[in-house]
């Protein structure tokens, strides 16, 4: 296929100015690759870990370990482990519970939405962000299991058939939770396997030992015929589409969880949309941040440029520009509202106890969206590395606030309380995000990063053609 | 509501249609004695959790009461409410469960199946009246109290909710008499241990839906509101409201 493209040459290059060549270099430079270097660039770092590595294994192993202990040692003595009590009856774990549905959110966006709108600077990213969500939600499923007080009993909640003809309540929020997030799993699991195949196959015709009967297995014996490509590209077209709807159902349902309650301050029909917007928000800038380091550790500059940065910076600026505004089309609408509740939770934010978290959260989110509009500021990977880990340290503790701070209050001062979370609490959050980090470590080791065959289609999308005297890149429409 | 619990097959009371058990507090006669709560505790076999985890949130009262202080000092007014379930026809517990662990019984009672409670709490946030409680741990009953457990009442194992029944083992037990016997329920006939122990008669117990009832007569009074009524809870507790009680 390569041979077809007319690739420019040292000369074509030489013609250009200076800055369009840095331009055409960076859209043109996998355009020149041949197969077996983008192969041998992806396969390389996945077979090679050093010390580092294992180390970083070790260590996220041990914090699960211990994780683990502590959620044990909860289950065993009783949910008083943790620090929730009344009032606050939830607390940091449905907090990192939004958090996690919330980071889960941009994989499929970047992918799905992406791939529909033919989006080309997707190509090296997908994969990264697929394996996102699929690990982000497997973090969020333990805690609707962790939060029970009864996790034995957890299949209750399972609708099935029974001699005793009890059904879950389908009016529960958190039955339609479970459905969602299952739902999600499955859905966005198939999809960033669909999008492996091919890769999987690669995979398998360059390796030997464990990693071969592996890619073997999971390669289902694709060959690439014409066939097998059709019937891939129009299962990606219907999951793209069909996905698209459930993860914008999944988050409105996580904020269902609290707007449909009484509780001032949830009950909001602000909330679904809200969740969405923060949710798409943080995902993307955990995207992003992820993307980074996986760059640097894993020697992807090559793949992951500059104007991917670029890109996914802008994502990230609109996307918390959209949380800004429904954060303040929310509140302010509360403020006007005087409801006493409501206005005394208001004021614990803006001036009371909470307002170190209340200021955090607005720096941390405001401040990446002023920023992020600077294109230098965008390309550079350490500026954007510290913006988007400052996106989610500000949505980390928006959820804090939301459901910790707002439970502190409600209409009986009597009944008012306060909250701080124990060791155990802190112990299973450490654990879900080394679990997190943990899993997307080893899964960068075994499946390639990069989905190498979207990058050799999108390969054909850029030449430099000659159109009379005139040196002109072209860009293909690529179905 | 829960609507399949509709079709649960509870024993419907003869004759009069279906009874609506509630319950009139008069905070005028109320003193904040807590002889009530005592009363519940001994009743239900409602676990004492100690000092320190009621410090911290985690108290177990199946009726509390609310002491609120109004005025600064040396002008200073106590008020005393005594707060229990308020066994709400619209209740917001309800729906939210996911096992339907909470249920509406025919009779009106907010009934709470501890073996279907699978621990969520969300019912527990999702009440303004924050009456419902959880077993953070599991319940102890240290000497001599496992000696005067109630054998009526079933103990309760951790993780789960519990709250008021308007303790209706009692309710049970009357009806069934008086159905062995033939006859109706007396107006007062049946009491829950609160509404027995107390000193003062602030709480009176019996059925709505029965016009003759003290309970409906009390509830006529030009006193009379409902908690958080704007809500639209529409509960079976009715206060009355109280005048100035000094201390």
């Amino acid at each position: 296929m390569s041979d077809q493209t007319p690739i420019a040459g040292e000369e074509e290059m030489a013609e250009l100015s200076p800055d369009l060549r840095d331009e055409y270099e960076g859209r043109l430079l996998l355009a020149q690759r041949k197969d077996w270097e983008i192969n041998e660039a992806v396969l390389r770092p996945m077979m090679e870990t050093g010390p580092r590595f294992w180390i970083a294994v070790a260590v996220l192993g041990a914090i699960v370990a211990w994780g683990l202990y502590a959620w044990g040692y909860m289950v065993y003595y009783g949910l008083g482990a943790a620090g929730i009590n009344r009032p606050v009856y939830w607390g940091l774990f449905i907090a990192t519970f939004v958090f996690w549905v919330g980071i889960s959110h941009a994989g499929t966006m970047i992918s799905a939405v992406l791939r529909l709108l033919k989006a080309d600077w997707r190509r090296p990213i997908t994969r990264g962000a697929e394996a996102m969500t699929a690990f982000a939600l497997m973090m969020a499923g333990l805690y609707p299991l962790i939060h029970l007080g009864r996790v034995w009993k957890f299949y209750w909640m399972i609708p099935y058939p029974n001699n005793r003809f009890m059904w879950p309540n389908f009016q529960s929020p958190l039955m339609w939770d479970m459905v969602a997030i299952f739902t999600y799993l499955i859905g966005s699991s198939l999809y960033l396997y669909l999008a492996l195949i091919p890769d999987l196959a690669m995979a398998r015709d360059h390796t030997k030992g464990w990693r071969y009967k592996l890619y073997r297995t999971f390669a289902l014996g694709w060959r690439g015929t014409e066939g097998e490509w059709h019937k891939l590209h129009r299962a990606l077209g219907i999951f793209s589409v069909v996905i698209i709807p459930v993860f914008l159902s999944v988050h409105s349902i996580v904020s269902w969880d609290f707007a449909v309650t009484i509780q001032p301050r949830w009950h909001s029909s602000i909330f679904a949309p809200y969740f969405v917007m923060g949710a798409v928000y943080s995902g993307l800038a955990a995207l992003a941040t992820i993307l980074v380091v996986v760059r640097s550790g894993m020697r992807l500059q090559e793949f992951l440029r500059a104007e991917h940065f670029d890109a996914l910076g802008k994502l990230v600026m609109v996307a918390g520009m959209g949380w800004i505004y429904l954060w303040f089309a929310g509140f302010i609408v509360e403020w006007y509202g005087k409801d006493p509740v409501i206005m005394e939770l208001i004021h614990d934010e803006i001036s009371g106890k909470l307002a170190p978290f209340f200021w955090l959260q607005m720096v941390a989110n405001v401040l990446p969206v002023i920023l992020l509009a600077f294109r230098k500021i965008r390309t550079n990977t350490k500026m954007l590395l510290a913006l988007t880990l400052l996106v989610n340290v500000g949505m980390f503790t928006e959820r804090v606030l939301i459901v910790v701070g707002n439970l502190q209050r409600n209409y009986l001062p009597f009944d008012w309380g306060s909250y701080r979370p124990t060791w155990v609490e802190v112990s299973i959050v450490a654990m879900t995000f080394a679990g997190f980090i943990l899993l997307y470590l080893l899964f960068s080791r075994i499946v390639p990063y990069v989905p190498v065959w979207e990058i050799k289609e999108g390969r054909l999308r850029y030449s430099l053609r000659r159109i009379g005297r005139l040196l002109v890149p072209t860009a293909a429409e690529i179905e | 509501m829960a609507k399949a619990a509709k079709t649960s097959v509870e024993e419907t009371p003869p004759e009069e249609g279906v009874r609506r058990w509630g319950m009139v507090i008069d905070l005028d006669r109320c003193t904040g004695c807590q002889a009530c709560v005592v009363a519940c505790h001994a009743e239900n076999n409602v676990p004492v959790v100690g000092e320190e985890e009621s410090a911290r949130g985690r108290s177990m009262h199946w009726i509390r009461v609310e002491r609120y202080w109004e005025g600064e000092y040396p002008n200073v007014k106590a008020r005393f409410m005594p707060l229990l379930c308020q066994q709400c026809t619209q209740a917001p517990c309800e729906p939210v469960c996911p096992v339907f662990a909470t249920y509406h019984t025919p009779e009106g009672l907010n009934a709470q199946v501890y073996n279907r409670c699978i621990g969520v709490r969300y019912c527990a946030n999702n009440c303004p009246y924050k009456v419902r409680t959880f077993n953070w741990f599991r319940p102890q009953f240290p000497e001599p109290l496992d000696q005067q457990l109630n054998p009526d009442v079933t103990t309760r194992s951790r993780g789960i909710i519990e709250k008021c029944t308007f303790c209706v083992q009692r309710i049970r037990r009357v009806e069934l008499d008086a159905g062995a016997e033939g006859r109706d329920v007396h107006d007062g006939e049946i009491q829950p241990a609160c509404a027995q122990s107390c000193p003062s008669s602030a709480l009176v117990f019996g059925d709505l839906n029965d016009p003759d009832s003290r309970v409906s007569q009390l509830a006529r009074s030009r006193r009379a509101f409902r908690l958080l009524d704007f809500l639209g809870t529409d509960p079976a507790v009715i206060y009355l409201k109280g005048g100035e009680t000094n201390v």
